[in-house]
């Protein structure tokens, strides 16, 4: 069965028509070419698959497309503004938090939400604002490191 | 994956003739985290699913008249986790939906797809059980409502009828109490319960020991199941021995398996550590607010 819905993605508006049984995942990746979010595990395990929808992570393998419908996503494409990194992008490179990088969209993803939500966390507030985000490469040291230092500059004001 | 349909129905009552006509072959959903990977390890082949999410009602976390906390059958877990109202009047609950999984799967992930899954892991239903909840219900002769523990009858298996679906729980307020939820799992946080224990404890003058108690166990029996002969000691007696011997009975009352997670002699006695653990913390908190 089919179904027509409209949506906004990264702040633009869609007009698609999905399958009842496709997932929010797969309508990103192959009805939008929005290729940054990534599928791991199918299962809302390992979160490489996480957008933002109408401004919460959530895991777009267990969404399906059609309840997409009338809501706002974001994906890590539209993280980075008039080509300027986010914060939290901008630290994942200098602070080495990324290595083979399948996890690091849906790590931005919730990282981004996590710092929206908790503007000073700590490094347990940080882990467990993750949990639902696994990487095989980091050890997870210097994604920590990343999402701290990306909360210290979003802290600070601006000068110079 | 197997193709299916997607309906949303309007009312509770195309709801329930929907759950009918497809006799076995439409499944509700709410959050979609358990249903959808049960289609896609093909475990179930329904024809159509049917999102009853925005069913009126099905959404509603508020306190209702009577004191009760009334909720929605698709509330999610970070609704109920985060929510100050359940933190604050059933703080035992909070904990429980804070437990599960991890802060984007609680964002879709509802309470009554917790229930309705029937799993003896559920990390709400323990909570639940222990303020004495009931599980509203609705379908083809109206509503009906039964205590939650009466809602559980083995794994996966609940007392919904055919064309029948839970609309919600509503959870009594219980005066003074003080509670703890206490988990298990193969990581400190995120994971599924390899066991818990939820623990309610609130001043009675007519009980001996001046306290009743409500003890959970989940992940130890088919259902989660109450430990009514711990309860029992603990209004009698909470000095040292008497919790020792409360949680003894608690251990007593589980009658877990071995299973991939853990093997059941750990569950058993792990029943006893958090259960005093639990008892406590409660016992403290309780002596806190005298």
């Amino acid at each position: 069965m089919k179904h027509d819905i409209t949506f906004t993605v990264n702040d633009e508006p869609y007009g698609l028509t999905v399958q009842s049984h496709h997932t929010l995942l797969h309508v990103l990746r192959e009805q939008l070419v929005l290729t940054g979010t990534k599928n791991g595990c199918s299962e809302g395990e390992c979160g490489a698959c996480t957008v933002l929808l109408d401004g919460e992570p959530v895991n777009s393998c267990l969404v399906l497309g059609v309840e997409a419908d009338g809501h706002a996503i974001t994906t890590v494409e539209g993280l980075a503004v008039d080509g300027h990194l986010a914060p939290i992008q901008q630290t994942m490179v200098e602070l080495g938090g990324t290595q083979c990088g399948f996890c690091t969209p849906g790590i931005l993803i919730a990282a981004q939400a996590l710092l929206q939500r908790n503007p000073d966390p700590s490094e347990y507030d940080i882990r467990a604002g993750l949990v639902g985000n696994l990487c095989r490469c980091t050890g997870y040291t210097r994604i920590v490191d990343a999402v701290r230092e990306a909360a210290r500059l979003q802290r600070q004001p601006i000068t110079g | 994956m197997q193709p299916f349909d997607y309906v949303k129905p309007e009312t509770l009552e195309a709801a329930s003739a929907l759950l009918l006509e497809h006799d076995g072959q439409a499944r509700p959903f709410a959050g979609m985290t358990d249903l959808l990977i049960r289609i896609e390890r093909g475990f179930v082949h329904p024809q159509v699913v049917l999102d009853i999410k925005d069913l009126p009602g099905m959404r509603d976390l508020l306190v209702v008249r009577n004191g009760d906390l009334r909720i929605g059958a698709a509330v999610a877990m970070n609704q109920v986790a985060l929510s100050p109202v359940a933190q604050s009047g059933w703080p035992l609950l909070a904990e429980g939906c804070a437990s599960v999984a991890s802060y984007q799967l609680r964002n879709r992930a509802t309470v009554g797809g917790n229930l309705c899954n029937a799993s003896p892991a559920a990390d709400s239903a323990p909570a639940l059980i222990c303020y004495g909840a009931s599980a509203h219900i609705f379908g083809p002769d109206g509503p009906r409502k039964i205590p939650l523990e009466q809602f559980f009858l083995g794994p996966g298996k609940t007392a919904l009828q055919r064309g029948e679906l839970l609309t919600a729980v509503t959870v009594p307020f219980v005066r003074g109490a003080a509670g703890h939820f206490l988990k298990l799992g193969r990581t400190t946080i995120g994971d599924i319960s390899l066991m818990n224990v939820a623990v309610l404890g609130w001043p009675d003058s007519a009980a001996p020991s001046g306290t009743s108690w409500r003890i959970a166990l989940g992940s130890v029996a088919p259902t989660v199941i109450r430990a009514p002969e711990a309860e029992r000691l603990l209004s009698l007696d909470t000095s040292p021995a008497g919790l020792e011997a409360a949680s003894v009975a608690a251990a007593a009352a589980a009658r877990p398996i071995d299973d991939i997670r853990a093997t059941a002699a750990y569950r058993t006695d792990m029943v006893r550590v958090l259960t005093r653990r639990g008892v406590e913390r409660v016992l403290a908190e309780l002596m806190n607010d005298e």
